[in-house]
């Protein structure tokens, strides 16, 4: 065998995983189509969770609270995405894998106190 | 794993210090509000004051942390100790401003600090990432103080161009370090300059490869230190930045950005002098030819001074263009002189009052040797010394970095830098002829203020008698400048 298709062969998981998650989508989405009824109404049409129509004109005004809200929240899922592969390494980082991680976690916390305290997550 | 088993605390102690601080300090202001401005300004600017005798006490031989990712040097510790002076001394020239304005939110000295961290991790970066990390800090800092006053339309332009521009540099910055990555194989600058000295990982494609990478590097840091071409933002953000975020983008952040520039273009790419020898030189003599032909038709202050300060960033490039340790101590002292005057001609723009309200046209200025004789001979001498004329330190900022194009084989530069200089001096010496031969126009307030009196007396007697006693400034500048070349 061949050094390059190893290394592929690694992702093979990845490909099966690629390929159920096409599948249970499709499924999902099919479904929803072709078995259950299908009645629209203006307040189903209307635009879900977001608060915007999807297709208006882009220079719309808009409140920059949804914007601010998603900024705060985007900070915390980065953290998270950090923080994965950290736990998964985490036996061969050492004590120094473990202390830098609470460093940035502690950093980050101060920035939440700070957001926190001037009223960013207050709705009104 | 040994890495990281030593990372080597002590050598990155004075950042350490001055983050943590920064993160108390914006804990402190956040519970008691903006009543602490005041309290919190003293205290960043002590903060730094210690951090600045942790940078002069640690030992002078080079170590890296962290596994190679930072270095500290003779260099570093030079550079880092401007940077804090400039920064320090800034914070408290702005305090009457940012007070008197209506701009005192205890986030000011907050952010000063933060940029102070993210410019003293530029100067000790020994890896793109590093480098990366602290020019973001830096930069995502300066954004904020552009657009401070946020109910000044000027303020908030300044804020967004210079994020739309900066941002657009932080990515030709990444790209830049991605293909060096991809050619050499290596993020840690010994590990790149190696790789670049054996003619990179990928044979014949690696120096091309390498050399777009560098290309695009310098650009973003020819952004960073508003060089021409990239220099488009730096007017109008010193025009609309509050006056003393002026001052402070003037005194430290360029200061930061050069010595990064040093240090990547001596430490990794040293190899290929020859290469960005050709982008130095031409970039260099259009900031010496912009600076000098542009300021001239100037009529705001802030303004003019952005165009000084290009025309300067393009003369301390003489000295890296030259290539050599004498070249390089050459703009070490052209950067110190540089922030010495930059403040103390900030210093008599901060004093700029009419009636309480801040002037910043150059008319304004007009018989002021009869309404505030001091401040006038003050500014007329910041203004002698940045357009060159000896005996005081501008000259001598000059002379080092010709000498050492001249040494270097340089003739078309320097006579290109000296043919500069005489344009430079006419708007430089016209301020001085406005002040002291026309007829007053509104009295500028008086008095300025303790803090801009102490800060204009200091700078101006370092800048009169500088050539009686240079010896500190030339061999710290000889130290460091060998430090860069091992």
């Amino acid at each position: 065998m061949t050094a390059p298709s190893s290394l592929l062969l690694e992702y093979l998981p990845i490909l099966i995983f690629l390929g159920i998650a096409v599948a249970v989508a499709g499924l999902a989405v099919g479904g929803s189509i072709f078995v259950a009824p299908q009645k629209p109404d203006p307040k189903k049409n209307a635009a879900f969770e977001c608060g915007f129509d999807a297709f208006e004109d882009s220079r719309g005004r808009f409140d920059v609270r949804f914007y601010l809200v998603a900024i705060l929240f985007i900070i915390f899922d980065l953290e998270v995405a950090y923080l994965f592969p950290w736990a998964i390494s985490f036996s061969g980082i050492g004590l120094y894998g473990f202390w830098s991680m609470m460093v940035f976690l502690g950093i980050l916390t101060i920035g939440f106190v700070y957001e926190w305290k001037k009223g960013a997550l207050e709705w009104e | 794993m040994t890495e990281l088993a030593n990372p080597n605390y002590l050598a990155a102690l004075p950042e350490m210090f001055l983050a943590a601080a920064a993160a108390v300090l914006l804990m402190i202001g956040v519970f008691v509000g903006n009543r602490s401005t005041t309290a919190l300004t003293l205290l960043s600017a002590l903060a730094m004051a210690a951090a600045f005798i942790m940078v002069l006490v640690a030992p002078d031989e080079r170590a890296t942390a962290f596994g190679g990712l930072f270095v500290t040097d003779t260099f570093s510790t030079f550079m880092k100790c401007l940077v804090l002076i400039g920064a320090s001394v800034t914070l408290i020239m702005g305090l009457g401003y940012v007070k008197r304005e209506g701009m005192a939110r205890f986030e000011f000295p907050v952010l000063i600090l933060f940029a102070s961290v993210g410019m003293l991790m530029m100067i000790s970066a020994n890896d793109l990432i590093a480098l990366y990390i602290g020019l973001e800090l830096q930069s995502l800092s300066l954004y904020i103080l552009a657009a401070f006053r946020r109910d000044a339309v000027r303020s908030s332009e300044a804020g967004l161009k210079y994020f739309v521009l900066g941002a657009l540099s932080s990515g030709f910055l990444l790209y830049g370090c991605s293909m060096v990555y991809g050619f050499t194989g290596a993020t840690n600058f010994e590990a790149i300059a190696a790789a670049v000295a054996s003619g990179g990982e990928a044979g014949a494609a690696g120096p091309i490869g390498i050399l777009i990478g560098l290309v695009f590097i310098a650009v973003a840091l020819a952004f960073k230190i508003s060089a021409v071409p990239f220099h488009m933002w730096t007017p109008d953000v010193y025009e609309g930045a509050p006056t003393p975020v002026t001052a402070f983008f003037a005194a430290a952040p360029k200061i930061a950005a050069m010595a990064l520039l040093l240090r990547v273009f001596l430490g990794p790419f040293q190899e290929l002098v020859e290469q960005w020898e050709q982008i130095i030189l031409f970039v260099s003599i259009a900031s010496m030819a912009l600076g000098a032909l542009a300021a001239i038709g100037q009529t705001n202050i802030k303004r003019l001074m952005a165009y000084s300060s290009i025309g300067h960033v393009g003369y301390a490039l003489v000295g890296l263009a030259a290539g050599t340790p004498e070249g390089v101590r050459g703009v070490i002292i052209y950067l110190t002189i540089y922030m010495v005057m930059s403040l103390g001609a900030f210093s008599c723009i901060l004093a700029m009052r009419q009636k309480g309200q801040m002037v910043e046209q150059i008319s304004d200025l007009a018989g002021l040797s009869k309404t505030n004789p001091l401040m006038a001979f003050s500014f007329a001498v910041f203004m002698f010394s940045m357009a060159g004329i000896p005996p005081l330190a501008g000259f001598f900022g000059k002379l080092y970095v010709f000498l050492a194009a001249i040494d270097a084989g340089l003739y078309g530069l320097a006579i290109v830098g000296v043919l500069t200089s005489v344009v430079g001096a006419f708007y430089y010496i016209r301020i001085v002829k406005l002040m002291y031969f026309d007829e007053p126009a509104a009295p500028l307030d008086r008095p300025i203020g303790v803090e801009l009196s102490v800060v204009l007396a200091g700078t101006g007697i370092v800048t009169v008698l500088f050539f009686a006693y240079p010896t500190p400034v030339l061999i710290g500048a000889q130290a460091a400048a060998a430090s860069l070349f091992p």
